[in-house]
């Protein structure tokens, strides 16, 4: 029972397709930080979406946060508890200012105004971020909109975080200070990324997605290992 | 790109900074005076009080230091209609002739009506240049909010100006792309087909995104409600300007018998 999240035997298929997944089972504990990789349209987005239930699976079960979760009410608290960090921060970046976007998920959850403006000063700060609160969101740099990005789901002070590819379009510099970000952040995550480094440095586990399930996946990045 | 003039202000709580006694003026104080400053200029009928009006608009663009050039540019957009008017109203509308060429005649009335037009679209459109112009779209959104204007519009207009950069980027992508393998338009099947891919491409791309988006607000807890969050607040020179604005219209309304 001390598993956040645990898929059992997941089966999905987009309308009119073959499926992505078969029988997909994976957990995660408290603490715990995996990766998943796996070939383009191996269904690693989708398996995120699944958790979060934006997509729903035709069979298997899918556990959060101690409760089977089945229909759309059932999802709102995972929403809350488990933050999605989208693969592209445009779809996810959708207010005019950095503050507002930030303030949207708190808000959401029934915050006060003050609260939410606290809450991302808060967040700000503890991404050094501050210099972006009133900027226009879509005038950031691609390095800025993801950490803003991240920044706008760490404000609903999540449990676990699901991060699609978010070293993806990242220079050198930007993507040590997300590993410096995320290795200082307490949550469980579960991290989708073709990055070995990335993924070498921020989880302990990781795993392939092929044919639709998942395995262990042996690890080939010495190098990230030996600068540790 | 997102204004319509050079930004005042990029802020939040959107107290424009910058030059100008209008400088300060709160963004709703700005769409009340303009709105109820063109009902007024619609509903007068002497030329002598339009002049005046547009006297008095001409005054308020002086006063706010606006950059002239932008203003004059957006002018000359409206310029060629209105000159269009002025030659085809003397022509179309039957009254005493002033002029005959050959068959067509032009009449006094026709052009006292195209003159008529010719001031009240001037006088208004100066008008709203400067109070509304010179907003952000950010910020008059929130301030049409805050006026209590349907929230599907003001949320229309938010997310039109987030994403319409989004979708220009995509297009321009999508063109150079295009480029890239020698497209050069011309007027042929090709390149109509070719054009006809790229709109539905850029359709589709939409489409998908904004169902991303609404998915990624529905991760962070969205259930259809927006809550604002601006610091719009109304001063002293609000007032000021309302009832100056209030006395000159009022003044308009009375010089006009």
């Amino acid at each position: 029972m001390a598993h956040l999240i645990a898929l059992h035997e997941v089966r999905f298929a987009y309308p009119g397709q073959a499926p992505v997944l078969r029988e997909a089972s994976l957990t995660l504990a408290a603490g715990e930080r995996i990766a998943l990789t796996g070939a383009n349209g191996s269904g690693k987005s989708t398996l995120l979406h699944l958790i979060v239930g934006l997509l729903t699976p035709q069979a298997g079960t899918i556990m959060a946060f101690g409760a089977p979760r089945r229909r759309e009410a059932d999802f709102h608290e995972v929403r809350r508890r488990a933050g999605l960090v989208f693969q592209d921060p445009d779809d996810q970046l959708f207010c005019p200012t950095v503050a507002e976007d930030i303030a949207f998920g708190p808000l959401n959850l029934g915050k006060s105004r003050a609260e939410a403006l606290d809450l991302v000063d808060h967040t700000l700060d503890r991404l050094q971020l501050r210099h972006l609160r009133d900027r226009v969101t879509h005038q950031l740099s691609g390095g800025e909109k993801r950490l803003v990005s991240l920044a706008t789901v760490l404000a609903m002070s999540p449990d676990v975080l699901l991060l699609d590819e978010p070293s993806n379009g990242l220079d050198e510099s930007t993507r040590d200070r997300l590993i410096r970000i995320l290795n200082a952040l307490p949550q469980a995550l579960i991290l989708v990324s073709h990055d070995a480094h990335f993924r070498r440095k921020v989880t302990s586990h990781q795993y392939r997605m092929q044919d639709g399930t998942l395995g262990v996946l042996q690890t080939h990045c010495a190098h990230a290992g030996a600068t540790d | 790109m997102a204004q319509i003039l050079t930004p005042v202000t990029r802020r939040l709580t959107s107290r424009a900074p910058g030059a100008g006694p209008l400088a300060g003026l709160d963004p709703r104080t700005r769409i009340i005076v303009a709105v109820a400053h063109a009902l007024v200029v619609i509903s007068l009928e002497h030329l002598v009080t339009l002049l005046a009006a547009l006297a008095l608009a001409i005054l308020l663009l002086l006063s706010a230091r606006l950059p002239l050039a932008s203003i004059r540019r957006r002018l000359a957009g409206m310029a060629g209609f209105m000159l269009m008017l002025l030659i085809t109203l003397p022509l179309s509308i039957p009254g005493t002739p002033i002029l005959e060429l050959g068959p067509l005649a032009a009449s006094a009335e026709g052009l006292r009506q195209a003159l008529e037009i010719l001031l009240k679209a001037a006088t208004i459109a100066l008008t709203l240049l400067v109070l509304v112009g010179s907003l952000d779209a950010v910020t008059l959104g929130h301030a049409l909010a805050r006026l209590r204007l349907p929230t599907r519009l003001v949320q229309l207009l938010l997310f039109t100006v987030r994403y319409i950069d989004v979708i220009g980027q995509e297009y321009a992508r999508l063109r150079s792309a295009m480029r890239a393998r020698c497209f050069r338009p011309g007027n042929d099947r090709q390149t109509y087909r070719s054009l006809g891919y790229l709109v539905g491409m850029l359709l589709v791309r939409s489409l998908e995104r904004s169902e991303r988006i609404l998915a990624a607000m529905r991760c962070r807890g969205f259930q259809g409600q927006f809550h604002r969050l601006d610091g719009l607040a109304l001063g002293p020179g609000d007032v000021l300007f309302a009832l100056l604005a209030a006395l000159a219209l009022t003044a308009l309304i009375a010089l006009d018998p």
